[in-house]
C-alpha cells in the first residue's frame, strides 16, 4: 500500500510537470492556432540559462529562475516574430507547424554547439528536503511543482477571465477576424500569448530539471512531446484541460512502468490517448463545437 | 515601411537560417587534419566515426578526440613505416544510415583504413559495406558480437556478454548473499546485451536476482518507479549496466527517495563522476568494472588525459582510450605487416587481418592481445579491473 502511495506521488509529480508545459502548448494553439513544437526547446533553453546562473556562476537560486523566465520571454517573442509571424498568412498551416520544427532543432544544435553534448546534473532549486507524513516520502520539488502548477492555472483562468488583455486572448481564439474588426490588435495578442507561454516554459524546465536532474540539449524534446499529448488529451484549447490531462498522464505512465511493464510504460501511455480520443474526440475537456451550416 | 519590416523578417530568418546550416557544418564533415603531409606525398589515410551531434554525442566525441591525439603522436615521432598519418574522420549522429554515408565521403577521400564506428548500430551497418569492400575494419567502442562477425573486423573493448558474465561473476565470488536488483535501457544494445548475458550467468552461478528493470531513451529522465521497485523488492545491490548518464540521475534519484543499496556497473559507468555538476559523494562506495580509469597514475594514462584536456577541454572516458589503444593497434600491426600505403585497400586488409593476432599492445585499456581462434575471432583479450569509488576517485578493488 505504502508503495501504491509513493508510485502515486511519483506519478503526480511527472505530471504537474506535464501540465505546467501542457499548459503553455494549449494556450499557443489555442490563440495562435498553432503547434509550437519548439516548446520543449524553450524548456531546456530555461534550464540551461538557471543551470549557467546558479551553478556556473554560483549566483543565487531566485536570480536564476528569474534570468531563465526573462531569457525565455524574450526568446519566444523573438521566435514568434521572426519565424512564425511571417508565415501565419501563408497558404497553408503546414508552413508554420514545419518552421516549428525546424525552430525546435534549431535550438537544439545551438545548445549543442554552446553548452556541449555531456550531461549536466542540475541542483534542485527547491531549497527544502522531503516531507515525511508516517512511512510516506514526499519529495519536496514533487510539492513545489504540484502547488506551482496549480497557482499557475489558477493565475491564468483569472487573468483571462478578468483582464481586458486576458479578454483579448479569449476574443482572438474564438474568431480572429471578428476581434481584429472590434480593435483588438491580434498580432499583440498572439505575441502576449507567445510571451507568456514562454515564460511558463521557463518554469517548467527549471522544475523538470530539479525533480529530474539530467540536463542536455535534448532534454526538453521528449517531455515536450508527452506534454503535446496531455494537452490533446485534457482537450487542446482549455487550461484545465491541460492541467487535467497532464497529472493523469504522468499518474498512468509512472503506474504502468510500475505495475505493468517499465517497457512497455510508453506504448501504454499513447494507447490510453487514442482511446480516449476514440470516445472523445474533443479530449477530456474540450469544447464540442457543432459545426453550422 | 511595410516593406522595410517583411525585409527585416526576411534577413532575421536569413541569418537564424545561416545560423543553423553553421551549427551542423561546425561539428559534421569530415574534416581532415593532417599533419605536416602535403597533398602528393604518401600518407597512411585512415578515417573514424562516431556521433558528433545528437544524443550519443559524448562518445562519438572522444573517440574521434582520441584517435586524432594517437595519430599527432604517432606522426610527430615518424609515422609509421616511415609514412605519415593523414587523419579524417565523419559524423554518423549515431544511425546506421549517415553513418554509411560517413564512410562512403572518406572513402571518396582515399580512406585505407577504418577506425569505427563508435556505437554499436552503425558498427554493425558499416561493417556490411567494409567487408564488401575488403577494408580493414577496428572498433574502439562497438561492443555486440555482430560488431566483429566478419573476419576484417575487430574491437578494442569487451563485448557485451563478456563484461555480463564477468559481473556475475564477480558479485558471486564477492557478494555471495546480496540481493540484486537490474535497471537496464532496454534501448541500447549495449545495456541489454550485458542484461542477457548478466542474467543467464546469475541464474548459473545462483544468485538471487529480485528485480529486473528497464527504461528506454525517452524515458531515461524518471526512473523513480523501477528505483522504487528494486526497493519494494529488498534489494541490496542494484546492477546497473548502462551508460553513466543514466547512472548519475538514478543515483541522485534513489538518494531523494532515501534508498542506498550498494551500485554495480561496468565500462559505461565510466565518466560518472566527470558529469558537470554531479554530486559525486553519491557515487561513494559504486563499484564497476572498467578498462580505463582516468585517474590512473601510470605514466601513459596521465600523459594522455593531459594532453587530451589540453586539447580538447574535458578529462576522456574510456572511449578516448579505446580510440587511441585502436590507433596504436593499427600502427602495430601495420608495423608488422612491413607495408606502404603504396598497398591497395584490400592488400592492407589481409595483411592487417594476419598482422592483428601477431601483436601486443601495452595501451591505456590494459595488455591487449587479440583472440585468433574461430569463435572469439577479432576478440580483444584483456582483463577489465573492478574499481571502487572512494573520496571521489577510483581505487582499485582486484584481489
Amino acid at each position: 500500500m505504502v508503495s501504491f502511495f509513493t508510485n502515486l506521488i511519483n506519478g503526480l509529480s511527472l505530471g504537474s510537470i506535464y501540465a505546467i508545459i501542457a499548459i503553455g502548448y494549449t494556450m499557443v494553439y489555442g490563440i495562435a492556432k498553432m503547434l509550437n513544437f519548439a516548446h520543449g526547446d524553450i524548456i531546456m533553453v530555461g534550464a540551461f540559462i538557471a543551470y549557467t546562473v546558479i551553478s556556473t556562476f554560483k549566483l543565487p537560486v531566485w536570480l536564476g529562475i528569474v534570468a531563465a523566465v526573462i531569457v525565455c520571454t524574450c526568446l519566444g517573442v523573438a521566435i514568434e516574430k521572426i519565424a512564425y509571424k511571417p508565415l501565419r498568412k501563408a497558404s497553408s498551416p503546414l508552413a508554420v507547424l514545419i518552421t516549428a520544427i525546424g525552430v525546435s532543432y534549431f535550438l537544439q544544435n545551438s545548445a549543442l554547439l554552446i553548452f556541449g553534448s555531456d550531461p549536466k546534473m542540475f541542483s534542485s532549486v527547491v531549497p527544502f528536503g522531503n516531507l515525511t507524513i508516517g512511512p510516506l516520502q514526499i519529495p519536496g520539488t514533487t510539492i513545489v511543482s504540484i502547488v506551482v502548477s496549480l497557482v499557475l492555472v489558477g493565475a491564468l483562468q483569472l487573468f483571462i477571465n478578468k483582464t481586458k488583455p486576458g479578454q483579448a486572448m479569449l476574443a482572438c481564439a474564438q474568431d480572429r477576424d471578428a476581434a481584429s474588426l472590434m480593435g483588438i490588435s491580434v498580432n499583440g495578442t498572439i505575441t502576449l500569448t507567445f510571451a507568456i507561454g514562454s515564460a511558463m516554459a521557463a518554469i517548467a524546465g527549471v522544475l523538470l530539471c530539479s525533480a529530474y536532474p539530467t540536463l542536455s540539449p535534448t532534454t526538453g524534446a521528449m517531455p515536450g512531446i508527452k506534454a503535446f499529448v496531455a494537452a490533446v488529451f485534457g482537450g487542446i484549447g482549455s487550461i484545465p484541460g491541460a492541467m487535467i490531462g497532464g497529472l493523469l498522464l504522468g499518474i498512468i505512465e509512472i503506474l504502468s512502468r510500475s505495475y505493468i511493464s517499465s517497457q512497455l510504460s510508453d506504448a501504454i501511455v499513447f494507447s490510453v490517448l487514442i482511446l480516449v480520443l476514440l470516445v472523445r474526440p474533443t479530449g477530456i475537456m474540450g469544447k464540442v463545437i457543432q459545426e453550422k451550416v | 515601411m511595410k516593406n522595410a519590416k517583411r525585409l527585416l523578417a526576411l534577413a532575421a530568418a536569413g541569418l537564424m537560417a545561416v545560423g543553423m546550416l553553421a551549427g551542423c557544418g561546425g561539428s559534421s564533415s569530415s574534416g581532415a587534419s593532417a599533419e605536416g603531409a602535403s597533398s602528393d606525398e604518401l600518407v597512411w589515410v585512415i578515417g573514424c566515426s562516431g556521433p558528433l551531434t545528437g544524443d550519443a554525442a559524448a562518445y562519438g566525441n572522444d573517440v574521434v578526440h582520441g584517435a586524432e591525439l594517437a595519430a599527432k603522436e604517432i606522426n610527430e615521432a615518424g609515422g609509421i613505416n616511415g609514412y605519415q598519418i593523414k587523419y579524417i574522420y565523419g559524423d554518423d549522429e549515431h544511425d546506421t544510415e549517415k553513418a554509411i554515408n560517413a564512410y562512403n565521403t572518406m572513402k571518396d577521400d582515399g580512406m585505407q583504413i577504418f577506425l569505427g564506428c563508435t556505437t554499436t548500430a552503425p558498427t554493425v551497418a558499416v561493417a556490411a559495406e567494409t567487408l564488401n569492400d575488403n577494408m580493414f575494419q577496428l572498433t574502439p567502442s562497438g561492443s555486440a558480437l555482430d560488431c566483429i562477425a566478419n573476419d576484417n573486423c575487430f574491437a578494442v573493448c569487451f563485448n557485451d556478454p563478456q563484461q555480463g558474465a564477468k559481473s556475475a561473476e564477480y558479485i558471486s565470488t564477492h557478494f555471495p548473499d546480496a540481493v540484486i536488483a537490474t535497471i537496464y535501457d532496454s534501448s541500447t544494445a549495449y545495456s541489454a546485451g550485458i542484461e542477457a548475458t548478466f542474467e543467464a550467468e546469475a541464474a548459473n552461478l545462483g544468485l538471487k536476482v529480485v528485480s529486473t528493470e528497464a527504461f528506454t531513451g525517452d524515458t531515461k529522465t524518471d526512473l523513480s518507479a523501477q528505483i522504487q521497485k528494486a526497493k519494494d523488492a529488498g534489494a541490496d545491490l542494484v546492477f546497473l549496466p548502462i551508460y553513466y548518464d543514466t547512472a548519475a540521475t538514478i543515483l541522485t534519484q534513489a538518494n531523494n527517495m532515501g534508498y542506498a543499496p550498494a551500485f554495480f556497473g561496468c565500462d559505461g559507468m565510466d565518466g560518472i563522476l566527470g558529469v558537470e555538476n554531479f554530486d559525486t559523494s553519491l557515487a561513494e562506495g559504486l563499484m564497476l568494472l572498467t578498462p580505463f580509469a582516468a585517474d590512473a597514475t601510470d605514466d601513459l594514462t596521465v600523459n594522455f588525459v593531459k594532453n587530451f584536456q589540453e586539447a580538447y577541454g574535458k578529462i576522456p572516458n574510456q572511449f578516448g582510450a579505446d580510440a587511441y589503444d585502436g590507433m596504436y593497434a593499427i600502427k602495430a600491426a601495420l608495423e608488422d605487416a612491413k607495408i606502404t600505403p603504396e598497398a591497395s585497400v584490400s592488400d592492407i586488409c589481409e595483411a592487417l587481418k594476419t598482422s592483428m593476432f601477431n601483436i601486443t599492445i601495452e595501451g591505456l585499456t590494459g595488455t591487449v592481445t587479440w583472440k585468433a581462434d574461430a569463435e572469439n575471432l577479432g576478440e580483444p583479450d584483456k582483463t577489465p579491473k573492478a574499481v571502487r569509488i572512494e573520496n571521489g576517485a577510483y581505487v582499485s578493488i582486484e584481489d
